[in-house]
Parts: structure tokens; C-alpha cells; sequence
């Protein structure tokens, strides 16, 4: 029983409840920074860090915490959090840090976490509240993955730093620039609501 | 004293009204609030206290290769670094407290680089000014010899990508500082001439900047944060530079 249980706990946020695709939060870090692969894969591992420790300290400790002073706990957890991720990104590689800029530490008001925190890690234990966090955090990790690629393959004509299409490529500069981040973002906005349109009539039809 | 107490009374009234079911459950006592936010601030002290002490050795290393980086780029015979502050004043000194310190207002710090063989090979130093779209900060390498700036790198920039960011690739742009002119005047109080950029193909004098075109803004901000950076540090070097040519490193 708890096999399947876990699995569907840690599928929610990659399908049904992707913190980017279908409920589009944490739009802040999803349009600044995803201007490469690089970039977004960095950001999303860094709020991947965020996410299951502050959520499984939030679990850990949801039986202790009052109900009044839930939030300030939960910020200042998740605080704390964001601040070792900005020392271990800075040990890591200061150009990364640099390219990722404020957006570190501004991990810390990104709704996604909060929202987990509140509304999943303080009423369950430990294990499944890190596997749910952990579901979020790779469906956050894949919506951002999806925008930095596309960009910077359209805007640089490279991905993850490797040429794709030699030198006689003009880039299409627009793409790395904020406006094809909405570009980007809304045409897979389009593509999801699609395909989750797709799957709901054959669904109906099946059961009709 | 009677409000407080009265109102607190109108206030439970509804609970009681509501019955069996408590939509809202009696408050928290004062202590327990206050002995959790201790915790968790005890806690998250210590992660974090952790984490920097972890991470400290790493983070200094990186930001130390991270300047010699940039300063070995724009003086290439530079084998080694020494970090020094120019002072109000007029003095210069080593700087000892090298880290996060900020630095006291009207000082200017520099680095001074040797070659192989110990030789001063030329000082680095670093100037910002307003471009497109944000402070361009630029690292710029002075040769004593010849008295010119003789190569830029970019510390810090948010130029659009592709237009304004050509001040890093732009090979004729970057020609300009093989031997950009920065003599003193002769009473060493300033630059004998203002560097500044100008127009694209209009360069006339050693101490310009042909600026790219389609990128002037980025191209005269490089201009500008070389000249105040410049007009600050040289006036109090120049006199100095035998203290720098015998603070050679072992």
C-alpha cells in the first residue's frame, strides 16, 4: 500500500499539480533566470534543496509549532534554508552565483515553498512530506528546464553551453531577453492545457 | 484595564455560541509561542552558522581566483598578485584586512602584478559607470611604462545580449585598449587628457575610444568608469610606484 501511496504523493507535483504548468506559480524565478539550461537547472536544484529541508523541518516540527506563530516558523525555516544554499552556490561556482543574482535569495518568498510548507509538510510526517516536496521540486525543475532550454536555443543557438547550429546562426536575441521569456512560457502554457484537455475528453469518452 | 478585559469577553462569546465544534480552537499559551520561536531560531542559528563555517574556505578561495582571473586578463604578463588601497591622502599601502570589508570612502583599491621574475608588470584596477541598463563595472590594466591602459575586462555588467554585451567580443572596440594614452599631467594632479569615448570612426587621438556602433551608451560608459577610475587612483600611484616595485613577492 505504501509504495503506490508514495509514488502518486511524488507524481502530484511533476504531473497533476506542477507548480508551472498548471498552476503557475513561482513565476518570478521561472521567467528572470531561465535565460540557459544552465541557469534554470541551477535554480531549480536550489529550490529543489529549499523545498524538502525546510519541508521536512516543518514536519518534523509540526506538532510542537502553535497555530499563531506557524508562518513566522515556516519563514524563518525556510530562511535559513535559502542562506545555506547562497553559501554553498557561492562555494560551488561564483559565476553561477553571479549569473542567478538576487534571485538566490529570493528563493525564500517563492510561493511554491511556502504553500508546501503550509499546506502539506505541517500536516504530515516527514517521509511523505519530503517525497511531495521533492515531486514539486522536480515539476518546478522540469517547467524551468522546458523555458531555459527553448530559450537559449532559440536566443543562442546553444544549449548547455554547446553550439548546436555552427556559426552561421543568427541568434534569436529576443528570446534571451525578458519578452521571450512570456513568449516561451506561453506557448508551453498552450501546449500543456492542450494535451491536458486531450487526455480529459478520452478519459470521459472511455467511461461514457 | 476594563476594555481589554471586556472586550476579550465579547470576544469568547461567539466560541461558546458555536458549540461542540470549535472552528476556533483556544489560543496558544504565551510560553509555548515563545519557547517554539526559540527553537527554531536556535536551530536555524546553527545550520546557518554551520553552513558558513563550511563553506568559508571554499568562498574566499573561489572570490581570490576569481579576481586573479580578471586581473591576469588584462595584464597577460602577470604571474601573481598583491592587493593594495591608494588613501585619501595620497599614500598607498597593502592591503591587510583583504575579505568583505568595506572599504573607508575615498579609498581606492588596486592591485599590483608581477611577472615571472618578480618584476612590477603593471597595476589593475577596477571602475563602474552607468550603462544601458545597469552599472558596467570594468576591470582595466595600467602598464607604468608606457603610462596607457592596456586591456579591459567586464566584472559586472546587464548590457542587452548582443548589442551592448559587444564591448566583451567586439575585437575593434577592444583594439582601443592596447595602448590607451593616460599620461599625467605634469603636476600629476590629473589626466593629462580626458579618456572618453567618441563616436564610431572618429577617433583621432590616442586617448579616445572609437565606441561600437549601435552600443555608444555601453561603449561611453567603459569610457567613463576608466576616466573617474583613473583620475582617482593615478594622481596618488605615479609618485608611489617605486614602494610597489620593491613590494614584489617572493
Amino acid at each position: 500500500m505504501s509504495a503506490p501511496a508514495t509514488w502518486d504523493e511524488f507524481m502530484e507535483g511533476i504531473w497533476r499539480q506542477n507548480p508551472v504548468f498548471v498552476m503557475v506559480l513561482g513565476m518570478c524565478p521561472t521567467l528572470a533566470v531561465t535565460v540557459s539550461g544552465v541557469n534554470a537547472l541551477s535554480m531549480g536544484l536550489a529550490t529543489l534543496f529549499v523545498l524538502v529541508c525546510s519541508c521536512g523541518l516543518v514536519s518534523l516540527m509540526r506538532n510542537i509549532v502553535p497555530k499563531e506563530v506557524r508562518i513566522a516558523v515556516y519563514i524563518v525555516i525556510i530562511a535559513t534554508f535559502v542562506t545555506v544554499v547562497d553559501y554553498l552556490i557561492q562555494a560551488i561556482s561564483l559565476a553561477l552565483y553571479d549569473a542567478l543574482g538576487a534571485f538566490i535569495q529570493l528563493i525564500v518568498v517563492n510561493c511554491i515553498i511556502l504553500g508546501r510548507a503550509e499546506a502539506h509538510a505541517s500536516r504530515n510526517p516527514p517521509l511523505p512530506a519530503m517525497i511531495n516536496a521533492l515531486g514539486m521540486s522536480f515539476g518546478f525543475v522540469i517547467g524551468l528546464l522546458a523555458l531555459g532550454t527553448v530559450r537559449e536555443i532559440l536566443g543562442a543557438g546553444t544549449l548547455f553551453g554547446v553550439s548546436l547550429f555552427g556559426a552561421g546562426f543568427q541568434p534569436w536575441v529576443i528570446m534571451v531577453l525578458p519578452p521571450g521569456g512570456f513568449f516561451v512560457l506561453g506557448a508551453w502554457l498552450l501546449v500543456f492545457s492542450w494535451w491536458a484537455r486531450r487526455k480529459a475528453k478520452r478519459g470521459s469518452t472511455q467511461n461514457a | 484595564m476594563s476594555t481589554p478585559e471586556k472586550s476579550s469577553a465579547q470576544k469568547i462569546i461567539p466560541i461558546a455560541v458555536a458549540g461542540g465544534t470549535p472552528s476556533t480552537p483556544p489560543a496558544s499559551p504565551t510560553a509555548a509561542m515563545i519557547r517554539t520561536l526559540g527553537l527554531v531560531s536556535a536551530i536555524c542559528g546553527l545550520i546557518i552558522v554551520g553552513a558558513y563555517q563550511g563553506t568559508y574556505d571554499a568562498v574566499a578561495a573561489n572570490k581570490r581566483i576569481a579576481t586573479e582571473r580578471a586581473v591576469f586578463k588584462v595584464i597577460p604578463a602577470a604571474k601573481s598578485i598583491s592587493e593594495f588601497v591608494a588613501l585619501p591622502g595620497g599614500g598607498i599601502e597593502p592591503r591587510v584586512d583583504a575579505g568583505d570589508t568595506a572599504l573607508a570612502p575615498g579609498v581606492v583599491k588596486f592591485f599590483a602584478a608581477y611577472d615571472a621574475g618578480g618584476k612590477l608588470a603593471g597595476i589593475a584596477a577596477e571602475g563602474g559607470a552607468k550603462g544601458y541598463a545597469d552599472t558596467v563595472r570594468i576591470m582595466f590594466g595600467y602598464s607604468p611604462e608606457c603610462q596607457c591602459v592596456i586591456g579591459i575586462g567586464v566584472v559586472s555588467m546587464r548590457e542587452t545580449p548582443g548589442i551592448g554585451d559587444k564591448i566583451i567580443t567586439d575585437r575593434n572596440f577592444l583594439a582601443n585598449f592596447n595602448a590607451l594614452d593616460t599620461r599625467l599631467k605634469g603636476d600629476l594632479s590629473a589626466l593629462a587628457n580626458e579618456v572618453k569615448a567618441v563616436k564610431n570612426g572618429t577617433k583621432t587621438n590616442p586617448w579616445q575610444i572609437d565606441a561600437i556602433a549601435g552600443a555608444t551608451i555601453t561603449s561611453r560608459a567603459v569610457g567613463k568608469a576608466i576616466n573617474d577610475s583613473a583620475q582617482a587612483l593615478l594622481p596618488r600611484l605615479v609618485p608611489k610606484l617605486e614602494i610597489l616595485q620593491k613590494a614584489q613577492k617572493s
